[in-house]
């Protein structure tokens, strides 16, 4: 009974999904498409939370639906909110992406069965180490969260060179957007005369 | 059951392929970016939905949870969590690079700045 | 926004409950969903919202931008004097049984680690938000 709830679930949280990235792409308003595109982060935030995957929905939501949304909207208050495409649909890139579809699809057909617990993926020895090993009283680690204990103990490397590629992206924005002096509209000005002669 | 699971699969399949479609086929460069987000967080649906068991619970293993239950695999998890945030952190970039790029040539669609290079 | 009575009540009561809310994560990550990263970023999105409400200038004047780039560097190398604690102690880098006995290390360790990854997504987050508005407030 509640498999089948879970599917429905699944399925519903996936068809909204589907309508939002239809509605990103077709949309002109640049404003009204990165709300969409939040919209679309709560949405997959609500979906990892129905695969039991507590940490990623809370990190998905904080980081997704949260920062990358108003790092996004702060880019368009320099850059305007309109965009002047003419056309949305364009037949090579289209074709293109069917052929990258048919060949993803193709592939799987041979994924194993979705939450069967026979799975390979869940025998494998390296996860019943840290399921069974890592948490409780007597355990290596002994706290009752194996995410956290996987991602701060047993795999601590990775995750210091995950702070370090933050760390870089500070860095990076830094050197990129730190230096600029508030001469917006001069620049836009003479920018503007020169596009219009040159095209 | 195995259509219905094939068939979600399939869904993700295309929510990835029209975040590609915006990144090729879009001429706005923030457009661009906003596909590139799309595609990662349908790559991620696609990973956590291979750690999840039907019928078990989130992998936190306290006094309160009953003997029987079955945990789903954190490894996943573990990883999509660190690729998250290292796409927060690419996203930030590409929108500083857009706003430098907008400074400098006046316009961020992609034909206009093609024709200002020319 | 500053006109705007209701706005900036509800953000004065809102803001202190955000930050505990982040501090609660953190410190919370061993037993619950949480840690290093959620805190993090639930810490900046208080003083965005700060800055939203009240303006970013008076944001920077509570939290400097010299500060916050102090504190991301400060985050990294928490983290990574962990590792060199354990390597000074003598056992492998990032292994945490040299700081304590037993269970008792790794918990050190691992709260020590996530602080570290905490203060540095904390501040990047509100520099990353800081280098964006400020463009945007032009004469």
């Amino acid at each position: 009974m509640s498999q089948t709830v879970v599917s429905l679930a699944i399925s519903f949280l996936l068809g909204l999904m589907l309508l939002s990235v239809f509605a990103v792409i077709a949309m002109r308003n640049l404003f009204a498409a990165i709300i969409l595109l939040g919209i679309y982060s709560l949405l997959a935030a609500a979906l990892f939370m129905t695969l039991d995957a507590v940490d990623v929905a809370f990190t998905e939501a904080a980081v997704g639906a949260g920062i990358s949304t108003i790092l996004i909207l702060a880019t368009l208050l320099h850059v305007g909110h309109d965009t002047k495409a003419k056309k949305i649909i364009k037949p090579a890139p289209l074709l293109l992406v069917l052929a990258v579809g048919a060949l993803l699809v193709y592939g799987t057909l041979d994924l194993p069965e979705f939450g069967n617990a026979q799975n390979r993926v869940h025998q494998s020895e390296i996860t019943r180490h840290y399921l069974e090993k890592s948490p409780g009283k007597n355990g290596e680690i002994g706290i009752p969260n194996v995410v956290t204990s996987i991602l701060a103990s047993y795999r601590g490397y990775d995750t210091l060179g995950e702070v370090t590629v933050v760390f870089c992206a500070a860095i990076g924005v830094m050197s990129l957007l730190g230096g600029l002096r508030k001469k917006k509209k001069q620049t836009t000005v003479s920018n503007d005369s020169t596009t219009d002669s040159a095209s | 059951m195995k259509i219905l699971y094939l068939f979600n699969y399939w869904i993700v399949i295309v929510i990835m392929l029209a975040g590609l479609y915006a990144v090729i086929a879009s001429s706005n460069l923030v457009k661009k970016i906003a596909g590139l987000s799309i595609f990662q967080a349908s790559v991620f649906i696609l990973y956590i939905s291979s750690g999840k068991i039907l019928g078990g619970t989130a992998p936190i293993v306290d006094s309160s949870v009953p003997a029987d239950v079955v945990f789903s695999n954190p490894l996943p998890h573990v990883l999509i969590l660190t690729a998250i945030v290292v796409g927060v952190a690419t996203t930030a970039v590409g929108a500083a690079l857009i706003i430098r790029i907008h400074r400098a040539y006046g316009s961020i669609e992609e034909n206009e700045i093609l024709e200002y290079e020319e | 926004m500053k006109h705007h009575l209701v706005l900036r009540v509800v953000a004065k009561l809102l803001i202190p409950s955000i930050l505990l809310f982040a501090l609660y994560t953190q410190f919370h990550g061993d037993y619950g969903p949480g840690g290093g990263f959620q805190a993090g970023v639930i810490y900046a999105a208080g003083f965005i919202l700060h800055a939203l409400v009240f303006g970013l200038e008076s944001t920077k004047k509570i939290m400097p931008l010299w500060l916050l780039k102090i504190l991301s560097a400060l985050g990294v190398m928490v983290y990574a004097g962990t590792g060199l604690t354990s390597l000074l102690l003598g056992r492998p880098f990032l292994d945490y049984y040299a700081l304590a006995e037993g269970v008792h290390g790794q918990e050190l360790g691992i709260m020590l680690v996530e602080l570290g990854v905490g203060f540095t997504v904390s501040s990047v987050m509100l520099i990353l938000f800081y280098l964006f508005a400020d463009q945007g407030t032009e004469e």
